[in-house]
């Protein structure tokens, strides 16, 4: 049954109904539907919510409940995931299932409660220390949040490894018609290399320190040969139009769904927008990308930052086309106006005139 | 389902109001009713700063097709509660749209181009004897106008959220969505510029 919820509560419904039981959080605007959600539910249903002392905590917590074998989550929103970085180098070190969720707001430093895309390169490219990936989802509507978060614990089981989702404030607020497709998760997968006390057993270990010389360089390689079946197997991504466009733009979440707005109207045109949309950001959709590339005239990669997903849009089309910014900061939210006079910009001049009609149509 | 809106048609509302006055609760309504018709909707409320007093801001989109951005940049339909909001949202309207205003707390002058419909809401809801409910007298007045659900719909909505607890206060609801509605029914002619 169709019910209407924000992207919060939908990410907090499907955690529960992917088995989570454990979710420590700490308040901070936008997310805050998503840990109000949880405090009501997990008490409901005999699961553990814990409102931290602070988001380190929180995300500290996660740690303990992933190396007992729980199915565990956290949320927060910007200045609060960077709180969280120390704590996910340690998750990702120790191979530690887990789900972070980060309803991204205007930055840096306390910046506003808008939404925005400026966390792009702290989630892919790391955002703790050391060589280490998390796979970060990002949905573009609150069924797609439900649903990626429920898929969400999975990988992160399957790769011993933490998973964010990268919302923003827009799809955290929004209410949007939604159901759960899937059945709740009764029975988990055993984790045998869990913390579950070793009587009868031999010992596990969970642990990210390795001070014996050579050791460290072991394991790094063995977490670089992880990430590699991860890319070869988790890539998503939708394509819109992109058979035969001229100009195709790359965005993901809210930016996406502008985006998909402009593919429509440019539909009565002779000139062809197409879309690509990354839904693994890392993951990144490198291959789709250079291959569309080598047909287009440009692509135009739409962010809600200053330019940072472009990056990896330029190094995965190698120099094939030209590649484009549009960009809003600080909380703005382009329109599909913006992005089309963006297009006009870049667009050989003797296409301009035909793209401006794009402005008129509704 | 008594829906009258026709395909290919979008309407684009914004709700506006003090903090308080159930502008979030009002677009809630219409948005869960769309949804039962079975049409997309998208309900971008405002959030964080907004207190009780201050200006509140409601982005809500019912469309036959996929509705892209939730952010509207020109409205079909404007209601607004009180004079502040009515100031900083009344360029939002598309030229010819609908506006309804709560008169109660909007002096009408310099009004743009527009379909206007004056409602004195928080009179009609004290007079009730619950200012709170001015939210639902806009509400039976939009309904009136646009005819996009039947008031039963919206009836069922109201009566399931409230549920036990807040059950004694659906006869009031009840009572200002009639009176938003015949109201309109009594007007012939809007007010238009």
């Amino acid at each position: 049954m169709k019910q209407l919820m924000t992207g919060n509560e939908a990410a907090a419904e499907a955690a529960i109904v992917a088995g989570c039981r454990y979710y420590y959080g700490y308040p901070i605007t936008p997310q805050n539907e998503l840990i109000n959600y949880m405090s009501m539910r997990m008490p409901q249903i005999g699961g553990s919510f814990i409102q931290a002392e602070s988001e380190i905590a929180a995300i500290n917590m996660v740690y303990g409940s992933a190396a007992a074998g729980a199915r565990a989550m956290t949320s927060s929103s910007s200045p609060g995931i960077s709180l969280k970085q120390e704590g996910i180098s340690y998750l990702a070190g120790s191979e530690l299932p887990c789900v972070i969720v980060n309803i991204q707001r205007g930055g840096p430093g306390l910046g506003d409660i808008s939404a925005s895309q400026a966390d792009y390169f702290q989630a892919v490219k790391g955002g703790g220390h050391g060589d280490y990936h998390t796979i970060v989802l990002a949905p573009s509507s609150v069924q797609e949040m439900a649903d990626l978060v429920y898929d969400a614990f999975d990988l992160a089981d399957k790769y011993r490894n933490p998973v964010m989702i990268l919302g923003d404030a827009q799809i955290g607020q929004l209410m949007e018609p939604m159901e759960f497709h899937k059945r709740p998760k009764k029975n988990l997968p055993q984790k045998t290399w869990s913390l579950t006390g070793a009587e009868g057993r031999k010992r596990n270990i969970v642990k990210s320190f390795y001070p014996v010389k050579g050791q460290l360089e072991e394991f790094n390689a063995h977490l670089q040969r992880k990430y590699k079946a991860i890319e070869e197997h988790e890539v998503r991504y939708e394509t819109v139009n992109t058979h035969k466009a001229d100009i195709v733009l790359v965005a993901y979440g809210t930016s996406a769904r502008v985006c998909a707005d402009v593919v429509r109207k440019s539909r009565q045109l002779e000139f062809k927008v197409g879309l690509i949309r990354p839904i693994t950001l890392w993951p990144f959709p490198k291959e789709i990308i250079r291959k569309i590339s080598e047909k287009v005239q440009c692509i135009l990669t739409v962010e809600m930052s200053a330019g940072q997903m472009v990056e990896d849009v330029r190094l995965a089309v190698e120099g094939k086309c030209p590649v484009h910014f549009y960009g809003r900061t600080g909380g703005g939210v382009p329109t599909s106006t913006q992005v089309i006079k963006k297009i006009v910009e870049v667009v050989p001049d003797n296409l301009a005139n035909t793209l401006l009609q794009l402005a008129e149509v509704r | 389902m008594n829906s009258c809106l026709p395909t290919d048609i979008t309407e684009r509302i914004i709700l506006a109001g003090f903090g308080g006055q159930g502008m979030m609760l009002l677009g809630k309504l219409i948005a869960q009713a769309a949804m039962i018709d079975g049409k997309k909707v998208t309900y971008f409320p405002s959030y964080g700063t907004e207190v009780r007093g201050g200006t509140a801001v409601y982005h809500l989109i019912i469309s036959n097709n996929e509705i892209f951005s939730p952010i509207i940049e020109e409205a079909d339909t404007l209601i607004v509660m009180n004079q502040p909001s009515y100031q900083k949202f009344k360029g939002m309207l598309k030229a010819g749209g609908l506006l309804l205003l709560n008169t109660s707390m909007i002096k009408s002058d310099n009004f743009p181009d527009a379909k206007i419909y004056e409602v004195p809401a928080t009179e009609i809801a004290s007079k009730l004897g619950n200012v709170l409910v001015s939210n639902i007298v806009m509400l039976g007045a939009y309904l009136a106008i646009k005819k996009l659900f039947s008031p039963n719909l919206i009836l069922e909505q109201l009566q399931g959220m409230l549920k036990a607890k807040k059950g004694n206060l659906f006869a009031i609801n009840k009572q200002a969505l009639e009176r938003g509605l015949h109201l309109i029914e009594s007007i012939h002619h809007p007010y238009v510029r």
